[in-house]
């Protein structure tokens, strides 16, 4: 006899399975994960999805009977008072009482299962390519850092742990029992006054002293026995190079918040921002958010006042740009940091302030940018153009920038799809 | 009796105590109970694990394929909601036996899963004359490498898609995949040559030349033909119920590595074909055997109390037998009647009442009931084993009746209860509710065309009316269909009458 752990062996045996059988249903899935978009709110899309595939796809038939033809005989347990040759009436139900013969052939209409959070992402985000993205990967291999690891036992005097240290070393003299050192005062303060003469009785007193005099001395041996710091005790700080996240990006939301934008167009701008993101983190190991709104003036807000928030005033463009090269100059250097943009607005902006926006745009913040998605959202179609649509239509040669129109939440994900796709370039 | 130490006391278990209990138990079960195993060899593993070994026919290596895939989604979401438990033990009937225990079993679970599957299916394997006879025990974890590296080999060198197609066509056809009677022994070539010089001799002792005068029948044309379609069908071996083997073997246009990968799969369905007949038995044989193991550790003072409260909670839970009309009810438990009818054996044996000597005069107050039991988990399969050891008293017990449901009339019939007149009856059709031949469409391959058109015909003889369900039908004739590579049909004929009932036909896809 034998017992053997395999717990350690590797867990997800079914993994080749089940990806088999996801690339079977890849369309059905293909059109859940369509309606999740549509339907689901935003902030729910990343978790995973029930998928309910109808059994004809993944049906594995064999030869059965069918239940509703011929004769069939069981024998059943708990008769009551049944006698031979009573007859009983079928249950409505079809197929009889249900039990014994009939073979279970494909009684399943649906099969439901869940999709894991990644295989639903992945086959969300399935032929889509970030462009660009080898640029900056070459070069962050190499940045590691250090950071604390805990302890250790030895190291340099420069990385002693003081506070680690003492902490032992106090321990250790109590368990020890290390007289402390103001018990030593006192007793040769008493030996001090048991030695000055005071008078009579001199035997008593130096029997007195002598015992003090013992006593100091075998305090003294005890804390030259006990050390008040011994080499155990010595802790030092531990430092290990951690690798720096090796591809790190940052996100840049820029949205329109003049009053013009309702809150319809800002929960399209608002579904794409989440898609992008999404998007984003699967490829990089974070990927950091900052959010622009802009009216005439811009400010970096938190998401909440982003997306909530209201205001009214003009719309110039520019502003928001401005800020944004401010904020790339001060927190994300361009060699460390992986820079994304997307610029959700209704398309309308000052005209003195196009020239302003498209040399920005142009001179400096594209080449800093991985990519620039503009969204421009709308509630109806209509013939009117913009005056961003048709003041950026100048930048469409860029290789970094992109735009769309989007009217409905069902066109985000065709839209997102349509920038990112990975044929992108050769279309 | 002995009082010896506990073997464990609480929940938890460790390596040391299974070592323990299985020494304990081994003990019990050889020296007391006179069983036969194979060296045991125990394996622990977690609940993850388990899914994914119940996704693969309960198989702990085998071939990928998206069928497995689907069904470990299935078992995870039941099991993750809660709407299933796992099982607490798996056995796979090789040499050794390996058994698979869940790390989460309390230490009185594992007890019973190793007296179960350790002893009570381990000893069944080795013994039944079933799996003696169609399975080799210490080349199945063998064979299932090989089946797995083929086919992650075949994937890679002739695609996915193209091994999916067969083995899903396969897979369709997997309960026609096995061959229900001792396989042929191949004539050695020196029998036949002894055969035919006996024959020849015969014939010279026996040559009577007054046969000479006899007129010669005509031979016309079309006895001719007949006589070479007989030819033809004697040299295919037809009719064939073993559709897998016919077509690997004959199918005209499969690659060599399709043959393969159909034998791969027949092989694994004729591995798991013993297991089907005798299921009932299996469950019964390893239920009884933990109970009886589990009530000698506790008299032996090797378990406490608390452990055999566990124990028989659990146990209970296992022998349920709801009634028909139960919302619970799901068809005869196997391990519930397996286990009454070899406590009945065991009753017969050791308390016979006269009713018991007038069915049973040949065990009926034996005594050695472990010999009894061990002869019939030897000899028997599900439905002889019904047959011939289904007492009255248990069909009282039971209150089994036998109801008739004939599609053509809105009413159920009981037909047979317990009494008297009805005891044979019943035990008559509870036999038959375990014989697969009657439970699985009976189809043969009739006829093979490998000249002409090149059509494969296929036969199902119906009884009692009983046709096939047509959407899987045809669903599962496009598969042979695409295997055979050419036209294939599909006749329904009457196994009474003789009288066609349905034909189906199905081509190949380009």
């Amino acid at each position: 006899m034998q017992v053997i752990d395999r717990r350690q062996n590797p867990k997800s045996k079914s993994l080749g399975n089940r990806q088999r059988f996801l690339r079977r249903i890849k369309s059905q899935i293909r059109k859940t994960v369509k309606d999740a978009i549509e339907n689901r709110s935003v902030s729910d899309l990343d978790s995973g999805e029930k998928v309910s595939v109808t059994a004809n796809e993944i049906g594995e038939p064999t030869f059965g009977f069918d239940a509703a033809q011929g004769s069939r005989n069981y024998v059943i347990p708990g008769n009551h008072d049944y006698r031979r040759g009573d007859r009983i009436r079928k249950p409505s139900g079809g197929s009889g009482s249900g039990s014994g013969g009939s073979p279970d052939g494909d009684g399943e209409d649906a099969f439901v299962f869940m999709l894991s959070r990644d295989e639903f992402l992945n086959l969300f985000f399935e032929d889509l390519q970030l462009p660009n993205l080898a640029k900056r990967k070459l070069k962050s291999v190499a940045s590691e850092k250090w950071s604390r690891a805990g302890y250790a036992n030895d190291g340099s005097p420069q990385r002693l742990n003081k506070y680690q240290t003492m902490r032992r070393s106090l321990a250790r003299r109590i368990a020890l029992k290390r007289p402390r050192l103001h018990e030593l005062n006192r007793l040769e303060a008493e030996f001090e006054a048991a030695q000055t003469p005071t008078g009579s009785d001199d035997g008593n007193q130096s029997e007195e002293a002598k015992r003090l005099a013992r006593l100091i001395e075998e305090t003294r041996e005890r804390m030259r026995a006990v050390p008040f710091l011994d080499p155990v005790d010595l802790r030092y700080n531990r430092f290990e190079q951690t690798p720096k996240p090796a591809t790190q990006a940052v996100m840049f939301c820029l949205m329109d918040a003049s009053a013009s934008m309702t809150e319809s167009l800002k929960d399209l701008a608002k579904r794409f921002f989440i898609l992008l993101h999404l998007f984003l983190n699967r490829h990089y190991r974070s990927v950091e958010l900052v959010f622009i709104r802009h009216t005439y003036t811009a400010a970096e807000v938190d998401e909440e006042t982003f997306f909530h928030g209201r205001e009214t005033g003009g719309t110039v463009v520019s502003s928001a740009l401005e800020v944004m090269l401010r904020i790339i100059r001060e927190r994300y250097p361009v060699q460390d940091w992986n820079i994304y943009a997307a610029q959700a607005s209704d398309g309308h902006n000052f005209d003195h302030d196009m020239p302003r926006t498209i040399e920005l745009l142009q001179r400096e913040i594209l080449d800093l940018c991985q990519y620039y998605a503009y969204i421009e959202v709308g509630e109806e179609e209509s013939s009117y153009v913009s005056a961003l649509w048709s003041g950026y239509a100048q930048l469409e040669s860029h290789p970094h920038f992109a735009r769309a129109t989007v009217l409905d939440p069902t066109e985000i994900y065709p839209v997102f799809h349509k920038l990112f796709a990975s044929n992108r370039q050769a279309s | 009796m002995d009082n010896r130490t506990l073997l464990y006391e609480g929940s938890e278990w460790d390596f040391n105590h299974l070592r323990r209990v299985h020494d304990a138990i081994e003990e019990i079960a050889i020296d007391e109970m006179g069983l036969n195993v194979y060296r045991n060899q125990i394996e622990v593993i977690t609940s993850d694990q388990m899914l994914d070994a119940y996704a693969a026919f309960g198989m702990p290596l085998m071939y990928s394929h998206w069928s497995f895939g689907k069904r470990y989604s299935r078992e995870a979401l039941l099991y993750r909601k809660g709407a299933q438990s796992l099982a607490y033990e798996l056995v796979i009937n090789s040499d050794p036996c390996v058994a698979y225990v869940i790390e989460e079993n309390s230490m009185t679970m594992q007890t019973l899963v190793i007296a179960h599957a350790c002893f009570g299916h381990n000893h069944f394997f080795k013994n039944n004359y079933l799996f003696r006879q169609w399975t080799d025990a210490d080349r199945v974890l063998d064979d299932l490498a090989y089946a797995k590296r083929f086919i992650a080999e075949c994937e890679e060198r002739y695609g996915m898609q193209a091994v999916e197609r067969t083995l899903d066509a396969a897979h369709a056809l997997m309960s026609q995949g096995v061959s229900r009677y001792a396989p042929q022994r191949p004539v050695r070539s020196q029998d036949a040559v002894l055969k035919a010089e006996s024959r020849k001799s015969h014939h010279e002792a026996t040559y009577n030349d007054l046969w000479r005068t006899l007129p010669k029948p005509k031979q016309d044309a079309d006895t001719e033909d007949n006589a070479e379609r007989e030819f033809d069908a004697a040299a295919l071996r037809l009719p064939e119920e073993n559709l897998l083997r016919f077509l690997s073997l004959h199918a005209p246009k499969l690659k060599d590595w399709q043959r393969e990968v159909l034998d791969i799969v027949r092989k694994t369905a004729q591995y798991f074909y013993p297991q089907q007949q005798t299921q009932l038995m299996n469950e019964g044989c390893a239920t009884f055997v933990h109970y009886q193991i589990m009530n000698r550790l506790h008299q032996t003072g090797q378990v406490n109390e608390a452990a055999m409260l566990e124990f028989l909670h659990m146990h209970t839970a296992v022998v349920t037998q709801p009634d028909f009309d139960d919302k619970r009810f799901r068809g005869l438990n196997p391990y519930a009647l397996g286990f009454a009818m070899m406590k009945d054996i065991q009753r017969i044996c050791q308390s016979p009442e006269p009713e018991d000597e007038a069915w049973f005069p040949e065990i009926a107050g034996r005594g050695d009931f472990m010999g009894v039991l061990r002869d019939a988990w030897a000899d028997f399969r599900d439905e002889s084993f019904v047959l011939q050891f289904l007492s009255p008293h248990l069909i009282r017990k039971m209150r089994l009746f036998a109801v008739r449901d004939a599609s053509d009339s809105p009413h159920l019939s009981v037909e047979a209860i317990h009494d008297e007149s009805g005891y044979r009856e019943i035990r008559h059709r509870l036999a038959q509710q375990y014989d697969l031949s009657k439970r699985d469409p009976e189809i043969e391959v009739t006829e093979a065309d490998l000249k002409g058109n090149r059509r494969l015909v296929l036969t199902h003889r119906v009884r009692d009316g009983k046709t096939l369900s047509s959407s899987t039908c045809n669903r599962v004739l496009r598969h042979v269909a695409n295997l055979w590579g050419y036209r294939v049909r599909l006749i329904e004929v009457d196994a009474g009458t003789g009288q066609t009932l349905n034909d189906y036909d199905a081509v190949a896809l380009p």
